[in-house]
């Protein structure tokens, strides 16, 4: 890895030369597309509040205050914590954390099975997976709705067969939420799964299995810690998007499954919308994401270090 | 001799293609048998048969007296090291030659122990704690031959385990190899498609092509008394000549050479001819007069401490010999016409 870094400190190298102006685009576009648009958002969620949405150019901490603190409802009383925010960021986490769990329990053994077929038979397995990507996501999300209300095609066919009495009420549940975040990330964790499992080399299972390891010890002790890369990468891949995710909640969920990614949408929705809380949310959001990754990236190089 | 690995008539079918068509044989306890052949003549089908990596598709796999073909490989007394050593990467080499022990249930103080001792003995106890991807590949080898003899195998099975060495590290650990199967006194069953490390190492030696034993026996039996042309072809260097049988009797049989000189051979049962002889070319030497063979010499090619003669017979079929590189011989000049006698015995009458 370290070799084709360039070289930091030997100045004036011709290496150095040619790589420098080489990396510009890349450093524009880190600029233009990642620190422009964070700084743009940082900025925002410390200014106040317009309304019929947009801000004055007034710096204050007031969408942390709101985020955090309540003063009751005429702003009288003491201040105290204000749950309803944080009860909206531990839902959310939540959902995601089980949409994450859902989706390794299934994509694993999926992952497996592709990078376990013929090699020649395993792209068409990959391009069934993506095939459902071919479509736009709020088609696909609202198509789920369909499916699941109470007069849609899963409970007429179950009351069909005479297994439900009346239609199972799946809108505007968790579960319903649950369905859609799974079936919007799975291909997320599938894809870096299979990567990592097509890497394995079987020989490391038989060996185990020679040294008097069972299946299930192979499976716990071997494949799963090789394999841990793309498991963790898959989990981030599908935990972090669940996370902020507003088309499931919203059109599946309905009011009682609000999360994070909903409340974002709406501060910059229409005139009821409060751009500096907005973006207050989304820091609070991106720095929780951050923690987790940077946890996940100290853990992971102490792991290789050791 | 206590057999150790009894393999009787053993089958391996994938589809409608047989890897193994009924192969035999009896290893003996604390015996270094080889099987060698050329890739693809089912030695590493056999050995993962035996590893119980693969399932017989007939026969039987005895085990000192028990029939195992129906065992897991983890329930198989025998353990094995692999052709890339398949060494666990995220464990150190401690963790990875106790494994074994930890399987069979040993404490962890226990287990650390052996694989310390483990580790001295493959001379690597300062490298305990490194991860297997922060050691060279010779020493990688010796983590998994240590791995494999942690739990105290009945039979070691080792599958091309010196293929990825260098020359050098290859001609070392051979003699490692052997030095540890003779101190342990554990059966080895070594797999390999090279001939010299077959010869050096092996008590016995199966030469096997295309699924089927070709024969079986100690490295003096197959180099000097190969009974078919595979096994005389495979092992070492041979001239194949074609020659006709004209009578046998009692076991000799009157060869007519090509050129017209006749020579007597030993015979088993076989019928006058047209048949193949072998004749090694170190067994060679060249006659001013009344030799066996009249050939011209077309290339001296200089091998160091040899020379070898690539000559031609005049009925165009190629011969070549090995003479030693001493100032004594006098080295014929290519184009000269010179004879051959041959050793007593060098030529080898084969069944086809």
């Amino acid at each position: 890895m370290a070799g084709f870094a360039p070289k930091t400190g030997a100045e004036g190298t011709g290496y150095t030369r040619i790589v420098g102006p080489l990396l510009l685009p890349t450093w524009a576009m880190i600029g233009i597309f990642l620190v422009l648009p964070v700084a743009l958002m940082a900025v925002y969620s410390f200014l106040t509040k317009e309304f019929r949405g947009g801000v004055i150019w007034d710096f204050t901490t007031a969408a942390y205050d709101q985020f955090f603190v309540t003063r009751g409802l005429f702003g009288d009383e003491p201040a105290a914590i204000e749950w309803t925010y944080i009860g909206i960021f531990w839902r959310s986490i939540w959902q995601a954390g089980v949409a994450t769990l859902v989706c390794l329990i299934v994509g694993f053994p999926t992952a497996w099975f592709i990078a376990t077929r013929p090699p020649a038979s395993r792209q068409l397995w990959l391009f069934l997976i993506t095939i459902p990507y071919w479509v736009n996501l709020l088609i696909r999300t609202v198509s789920l709705k369909f499916l699941i209300r109470d007069n849609g095609p899963l409970n007429e066919s179950l009351m069909g067969l005479g297994l439900i009495d009346g239609p199972l009420p799946l809108v505007n549940t968790n579960l319903a939420v649950q369905l859609g975040l799974f079936y919007s990330y799975l291909p997320f964790m599938v894809l870096p799964i299979y990567a990592a499992v097509e890497r394995y080399n079987f020989a490391l299972s038989e060996a185990a299995a020679d040294l008097y390891a069972s299946r299930w010890v192979t499976l716990r002790e071997i494949v799963l810690p090789v394999v841990r890369p793309g498991i963790i990468a898959g989990c981030i891949l599908v935990f972090v998007p669940s996370l902020g995710a507003f088309l499931a909640p919203d059109l599946l969920g309905g009011a009682k499954t609000f999360m994070i990614g909903s409340l974002i949408e709406e501060q910059f929705k229409g005139s009821q919308g409060n751009w500096p809380f907005g973006a207050a949310c989304a820091m609070i959001l991106m720095t929780l994401v951050m923690i987790v990754l940077i946890a996940y990236a100290r853990q992971q190089s102490r792991a290789e270090g050791g | 001799m206590n057999v150790s690995v009894d393999i009787r008539q053993v089958v391996k079918r994938y589809g409608t293609v047989t890897a193994l068509h009924g192969v035999s044989m009896a290893i003996g306890e604390n015996e270094f048998f080889t099987l060698l052949g050329p890739s693809g003549c089912g030695k590493t089908t056999l050995l993962r048969c035996i590893a119980g990596f693969e399932d017989v598709s007939g026969g039987e796999i005895r085990l000192h007296g028990q029939n195992i073909a129906a065992l897991e490989p983890n329930h198989r007394p025998v353990n094995t090291v692999f052709q890339q050593y398949a060494l666990f990467p995220h464990m150190t080499v401690r963790d990875n030659v106790a494994f074994g022990l930890k399987m069979k249930g040993m404490g962890l103080a226990e287990r650390n122990a052996r694989a310390g001792k483990m580790l001295e003995m493959v001379h690597l106890s300062a490298f305990a704690d490194r991860l297997p991807a922060q050691l060279s590949g010779g020493q990688q080898q010796r983590v998994a031959l240590a791995r494999a003899l942690a739990p105290e195998p009945k039979v070691l099975l080792l599958d091309e385990p010196l293929s990825a060495l260098d020359l050098k590290l290859r001609q070392a650990m051979r003699v490692e190899l052997k030095q540890l199967q003779e101190t342990t006194g554990i059966t080895f069953i070594f797999v390999t498609h090279d001939q010299e490390e077959a010869l050096t190492m092996s008590d016995r030696i199966a030469v096997m092509s295309q699924g089927h034993v070709q024969q079986i026996g100690t490295a003096r039996d197959i180099y000097e008394a190969p009974v078919n042309r595979f096994v005389a072809d495979f092992i070492g260097e041979t001239n194949l000549l074609p020659v006709t049988v004209e009578s046998v009797a009692q076991g000799v049989a009157a060869v007519t050479l090509p050129g017209g000189h006749r020579i007597t051979c030993a015979a088993a049962g076989m019928a006058p001819g047209p048949h193949h002889v072998s004749i090694r070319p170190e067994r060679l030497s060249i006659v001013p007069t009344g030799g066996d063979l009249d050939v011209v010499v077309e290339r001296v090619v200089y091998l160091g401490s040899d020379l070898q003669l690539l000559t031609r017979l005049d009925s165009g079929a190629a011969l070549h010999l090995r003479m030693q590189n001493s100032a004594r011989g006098q080295v014929p000049a290519p184009g000269t016409r010179i004879g051959l006698q041959l050793e007593e015995g060098a030529a080898r009458l084969l069944a086809d």
